[in-house]
């Protein structure tokens, strides 16, 4: 035993303040980037995805669209879509990691803490914000590759919404996962609920024109609302046509009412502090 | 509040789930400094005891104060100064063993120029300084439990509850074990309120409470409730058990039971007792041992079961399966 009555340091716990509570949320979102770091195998599967996409789907359906994307690329419309998948799957797999904590008893430890639900939860909403971010601008990394130039607006503006992407989907993420139980549930509302959102939001396709039920489908979901604000900032800066911008970036209408990308932007904002709430009423009742 | 409040003071402390009341009126102190065993049957109320003590669970009705503060009404000056360890692991696998330590350094807001010594000499402790740096999910089950107390103890708990400490662990990871729980008491001067099935570790606790049915049934020190029993303890191997049983009560008026598959009773000087015993027993005795009270009378005579039988016969226990094999073992 090398600690004798003598020598021994004594540790004090402060009583909770706003300082001890930003401790804490800074702590469980620095646990989740140390994690995320440890983990290479995960990041490269994450990276997989948008690849596939990007250069398989992209190049492999060139030939059918050339036609009518008006000579541009492929892989140059899919790109700001891409980004946003990119996003929406690894900040609902970094939302999930509150049901691994929470099966694996490390949630435990966190919520015996004399600190806040609010702040446990509010660091895992940061550190999975992040997470899904950095994976985004990973995949901006490559803009070069699909005929997208480097622009600092561009660049400034892309990280901005993926930001605000990554944020809103880890809100929503974490909502599912402090109401459910089971990892295989989690699951279950990526398959029924997420992949469909990502397919109707056009991120794959243009907006307009699209029959009555999809274009319906489409205004309801709030992801649209980042893919038509990220395709605009990308098609701001290549050159096209006007007739081929028109048809491939026709922007997102109400009633034949173009909205702006500031309300679009707003929108998806409110819908993650609206979320993120519910979400930490929810665990400070149940857990 | 007086200078030194005790380290646990409880006063009628109720719990109810509906109609069932899981806890039924508990009064006890435990004074600081002191190493508190809590033992009982499962569904005695133990874990829900525990749970009320940690802020995990609301009285019914009823106080307890644990480190001088009110479990209802202070929960967070009470969470500040226990430390916890329970059966099922909390550590994250992913992290390092140093990781662990300083992610729970900062929830609890240590302050940072005593992190790194404090976190050295916990770990030197459990003799995990060596491995800090390595994932815990490459550590054994020992190793993870050292890590969780050497945890527990980070932030300087007045009380560390420990959750059947040495559950599962070799011999001598539970003696490194009682090792540290005896220097700690010592040098800090902590308070362990402890859960166990294992008697000889019971042994080592300076005062024990046995609970059953939401009550606690007897509490004082291991040495006092041995003499309490007074008898000792007769344990036979019979031909026919059921015909024992109704022969020891018809011919000796003794009251036996049957436990771990042998007739068990107590009488006085047990010893002179056997010889009539095969004398006038018309029943065929296979085996006979007579011994000293031990912990186990204890809880047998307070509880109607052995301690083993009562942690076996918990229907969904989870360490069920893992206590069978070990009493088995030690058989």
């Amino acid at each position: 035993m090398s600690a004798t009555v003598a020598d021994v340091v004594a540790a004090r716990v402060p009583e909770r303040s706003w300082r001890s509570e930003a401790r804490a949320v800074k702590t469980v979102c620095h646990r989740d980037l140390i994690r995320f770091v440890g983990n290479r195998a995960q990041i490269m599967m994450w990276l997989i995805q948008p690849l596939l996409f990007l250069f398989v789907l992209g190049s492999g359906l060139q030939s059918l669209s050339a036609a009518s994307t008006g000579g541009v690329d492929l892989k140059t419309f899919i790109f700001p879509g891409v980004l946003c998948i990119t996003v929406v799957f690894s900040a609902m797999l970094s939302a999930a990691s509150l049901v691994w904590d929470r099966e694996l008893g490390f949630l435990r430890e966190l919520t015996i803490a004399p600190v806040s639900r609010t702040s446990i939860l509010l660091g895992k909403c940061l550190g999975g914000a992040t997470i899904a971010a950095t994976q985004g601008v990973v995949v901006l990394a490559l803009a070069g590759l699909v005929g997208v130039p480097y622009d600092p607006v561009l660049v400034l503006g892309a990280v901005g919404l993926l930001l605000l992407l990554s944020f809103t989907v880890t809100s929503f993420g974490l909502l599912v996962a402090v109401q459910i139980k089971q990892a295989q549930t989690f699951t279950a509302v990526m398959q029924l609920f997420v992949i469909p959102m990502y397919f109707v939001s056009g991120a794959l396709y243009p907006v307009s024109g699209l029959p009555t039920w999809l274009g319906v489908l489409n205004r309801l979901d709030p992801l649209t609302y980042a893919v038509d604000p990220m395709r605009r900032l990308v098609f701001n800066h290549i050159t096209i046509s006007d007739e081929a911008r028109r048809r491939l970036d026709p922007g997102v209408t109400w009633f034949g009412w173009h909205l702006p990308a500031g309300l679009e932007v707003a929108m998806v904002l409110v819908l993650g502090l609206a979320v993120l709430g519910v979400a930490v009423w929810k665990f400070a009742r149940t857990e | 509040m007086s200078p030194s409040p005790p380290a646990i003071e409880v006063t009628d402390l109720v719990k109810s789930y509906g109609d069932v009341e899981a806890v039924r009126g508990v009064s006890f102190t435990v004074p600081r400094g002191e190493v508190f065993g809590f033992l009982g049957p499962n569904g005695a109320g133990k874990s829900t005891t525990i749970n009320m003590l940690c802020t995990l669970a609301r009285p019914t009705s009823g106080a307890a104060r644990v480190g001088g503060f009110d479990v209802a009404g202070q929960r967070d000056d009470v969470r500040r100064h226990i430390g916890l360890d329970f059966q099922d692991p909390t550590l994250d696998g992913h992290l390092t063993a140093e990781q662990n330590l300083r992610v729970h350094a900062e929830l609890y807001g240590i302050d940072r120029a005593v992190i790194g010594e404090r976190m050295r000499q916990m770990l030197e402790m459990v003799e995990l300084w060596d491995r800090r740096d390595r994932p815990v999910m490459t550590f054994s089950g020992g190793m993870r439990r050292r890590l969780e107390i050497a945890r527990g103890l980070l932030h300087s708990p007045r009380v560390l509850f420990l959750d059947e400490p040495t559950i599962g662990l070799d011999p001598q990871t539970r003696a490194s074990i009682w090792s540290y729980i005896r220097a700690l008491q010592e040098t800090e001067g902590t308070t362990i309120f402890m859960t166990t099935h294992y008697m000889d570790e019971a042994e080592l606790c300076d005062r024990i409470a046995i609970m059953d049915r939401g009550e606690i049934v007897v509490l004082d020190t291991p040495e006092a409730l041995k003499a309490g029993v007074g008898s000792d303890r007769v344990v036979l191997g019979t031909a026919d058990d059921a015909a024992a049983l109704v022969a020891l009560r018809e011919r000796f008026g003794i009251d036996a039971t049957v436990a771990e598959g042998a007739v068990t009773f107590h009488v006085e000087a047990g010893e002179a007792f056997v010889p009539r015993l095969f004398a006038e027993l018309d029943v065929a005795i296979t085996s006979v041992a007579v011994s000293r009270p031990t912990l186990d009378d204890v809880f047998l005579r307070h509880t109607g079961s052995t301690i083993r039988d009562a942690e076996t016969a918990g229907a969904g226990d989870q360490n069920r399966l893992m206590m069978r094999a070990l009493a088995g073992s030690r058989r």
